[in-house]
């Protein structure tokens, strides 16, 4: 595995727990912390990779998982979770574990092809049968009596991305007036009945639970959700207007040097970039990066007018610190009860 | 309890030695509420569970038991419980020992903190070990460069558990302890027995239901809980998810019946607590009456 304390301690603990761990010491073991809604990709995408590395090096490897929302992701990993890899929701989760633990090189974005995002996505709404609420548009959102559910941008990736659409939509019709930006997004809020703190809590909330008339989400998460859980019960709205959203991926230097699977660790976001890895992510709804792949299936995708954060929001970095930092934006504009 | 107390009310009619002789509608109207509240919020959510459990069929039931990372979660409960409970075994009857039978200064401290981990909420205890053994944390950079792993590992859920569970031996021993008084344990001594011989042969006896009653405790908690160790879990699939919290994430995969199957395992190990409590407080009663 790696050093001999550390095996030691695996034996006298974890080991107990993990009988089979103890016996293959040739297994590699990979951790990939990741964000909410990519459960079901990575579970496929894991058992294809550990097949295909089998194949090519002859060597056992096995992926484990932990997802969560990506903000409380980072925080994991910044206060000691050993991830090897990670695959979270944006770059600025990423850039903080880097800023404030140096587990990761800075020009991490760089290492691989599209930013190092090997699928991108974004925010659409789903609404319930029929659309009773006849929801088209973020402007039925801040409608009185419209019930939205969304998680909390503090916690969740794609809340982030969501609030960001809403803020650029309301830019656009509004001739770029930030104040009224301001206030078309608190509007927003008013009507935000439960936060929770990831994508995945916020679907269950929205189609198991029955809380809300409309729910923000990733695209591949109302995808599924349509698929899964609220076959025939839910519907998916494409607004005029979202937000191109790029869930990179990076390896965790320090900690793959430390438990020696840089190589398999960095195989296996390479292998997302793959035909297999691009056709999987499509099949879980993601929009591959890959043109050849993304070619293939540009009819499942709805066309929408896609905002870019570098431009409307000067890049992440810029983006958290003016909205989702101590005292941003949101801070200002959510008043629960009020 | 509920059920005797029930009994022994109706004994109490039938005898028409009652202290109180409310009317009958109102004696019917209370039974009627507590009834009713407790079917409510304790029946019908249990029997929801197995309904939901068992929706599919024993055969997925089974299924989703056996899954590998189902069977993970299980054995890091067992796991948890079987280091956590022995721990707390000792240091509560050492503790309530030295509560009951000695005067010494800082006694009414000690009491004190033992009740502590009931006072914090269950996430700050899971916090606190973040604070302590997390990288940034006050120990952590020693952990880390020494390869020792604590949070996000097996010792970090058993360490938060151990706290959560802390005082449920104590807190049932002492005043046990303290009702029965120094006595016996002088009369041993005086007829010279040594110190380990009299707790074997005069404490232990004397304590050894409210022992169990407070193991018990210990144990349903242990396995049961979710807040400190969801802190510190990192919530690493078949590694480092004890059974509520693997609950909680097959929930959120849409897996409802591999969630309840899970959840059905804990509620089958609350009525083992609830059956084993009953008969420790029965012993217990039985005993006392003797004597």
């Amino acid at each position: 595995m790696c050093t001999k304390a550390r095996v030691l301690f695996a034996f006298a603990t974890a080991g107990l727990v993990l009988g089979s761990q103890a016996s293959a010491e040739e297994k590699l073991i990979l951790l990939n912390v990741s964000y909410d809604p990519t459960r079901e990709l990575y579970q496929e995408f894991n058992a294809a990779f550990a097949q295909h590395w089998k194949v090519k090096t002859g060597k056992t490897v096995m992926i484990r998982q932990s997802h969560g929302g990506a903000g409380k992701q980072a925080r994991a990993v910044i206060d000691g979770l050993k991830a090897d890899v990670v695959t979270l929701a944006l770059a600025y989760d990423i850039n903080e574990i880097s800023r404030r633990t140096g587990l990761i090189a800075k020009d991490w974005q760089r290492r691989l092809p599209n930013n190092s995002c090997p699928y991108t996505s974004t925010q659409v709404f789903l609404v319930r049968k029929g659309n009773p609420k006849a929801i088209r548009d973020w402007n039925d959102l801040i409608k009185p009596g419209v019930s939205v559910i969304t998680p909390n941008p503090k916690t969740s990736g794609g809340a982030r991305w969501i609030y960001l659409a809403a803020w650029g939509y309301a830019l656009k019709h509004n001739q770029g007036d930030e104040a009224k930006a301001r206030e078309f997004v608190a509007h927003l809020y008013k009507n935000v009945p439960v936060l929770d703190s990831g994508a995945r809590g916020s679907t269950t909330t929205f189609v198991q639970r029955g809380i809300g008339d409309v729910l923000i989400t990733w695209e591949n998460e109302a995808f599924l959700a349509m698929e899964k859980l609220g076959r025939g019960r839910v519907e998916m709205v494409v607004p005029s207007l979202s937000i191109l959203c790029e869930p990179p991926v990076t390896v965790v230097d320090k900690v793959v040097d430390k438990h020696g699977t840089r190589e398999v660790a960095t195989a296996y976001l390479q292998y997302l970039y793959t035909k297999e890895g691009q056709e999987l992510a499509a099949k879980y709804h993601y929009r591959p990066s890959v043109k050849a792949v993304a070619d293939k299936y540009t009819g499942k995708f709805p066309k929408i007018d896609l905002l870019m954060i570098d431009e409307v929001f000067g890049g992440w970095d810029h983006a958290q610190k003016t909205h989702f930092a101590d005292g941003g934006t949101f801070d200002q504009i959510y008043r629960p009860g009020q | 309890m509920q059920i005797r107390g029930f009994w022994n009310h109706r004994c109490a009619i039938a005898r028409k030695t009652a202290a109180t002789t409310e009317p009958f509608a109102v004696r019917f109207l209370l039974i009627g509420i507590a009834m009713v509240f407790i079917g409510l919020f304790l029946l019908a959510p249990l029997a929801a569970v197995l309904v939901q459990a068992f929706g599919d069929g024993v055969g997925v039931y089974w299924r989703s038991l056996r899954d590998s990372d189902t069977l993970a979660a299980i054995r890091l409960t067992l796991l948890t419980a079987a280091i956590a409970v022995p721990l707390n075994l000792v240091f509560g009857i050492a503790a309530s020992w030295a509560i009951a039978k000695f005067e010494f200064l800082g006694k009414s401290l000690l009491i004190t903190l033992i009740d502590l981990p009931f006072a914090v909420s269950p996430v700050i205890s899971g916090m606190i070990y973040v604070l302590l053994f997390g990288l940034h944390g006050y120990l952590g950079p020693w952990l880390s460069a020494h390869n020792i792993e604590i949070i996000f590992a097996v010792p970090g859920i058993v360490l938060a558990t151990v706290f959560v569970t802390f005082p449920f031996v104590a807190r049932e021993l002492i005043p046990l302890m303290q009702a029965q008084g120094t006595e016996e344990e002088e009369a041993a001594l005086s007829l010279g027995a040594g110190g380990w011989q009299t707790f074997l042969r005069v404490t232990l006896p004397n304590i050894k239901w409210g022992v169990l009653y407070g193991v018990i405790l210990c144990n349903a908690r242990a396995m049961g809980e979710f807040g400190a160790v969801s802190v510190i879990s990192g919530h690493i699939r078949g590694l480092t998810n004890t059974m509520p919290l693997h609950v909680e994430i097959l929930y959120n995969e849409y897996n409802f019946v591999g969630a309840f199957a899970v959840a059905s395992l804990l509620t089958v190990v609350a009525l083992i607590t609830l059956v084993l409590k009953s008969f420790a407080e029965w012993k217990f009663k039985q005993e006392l009456r003797v004597s």
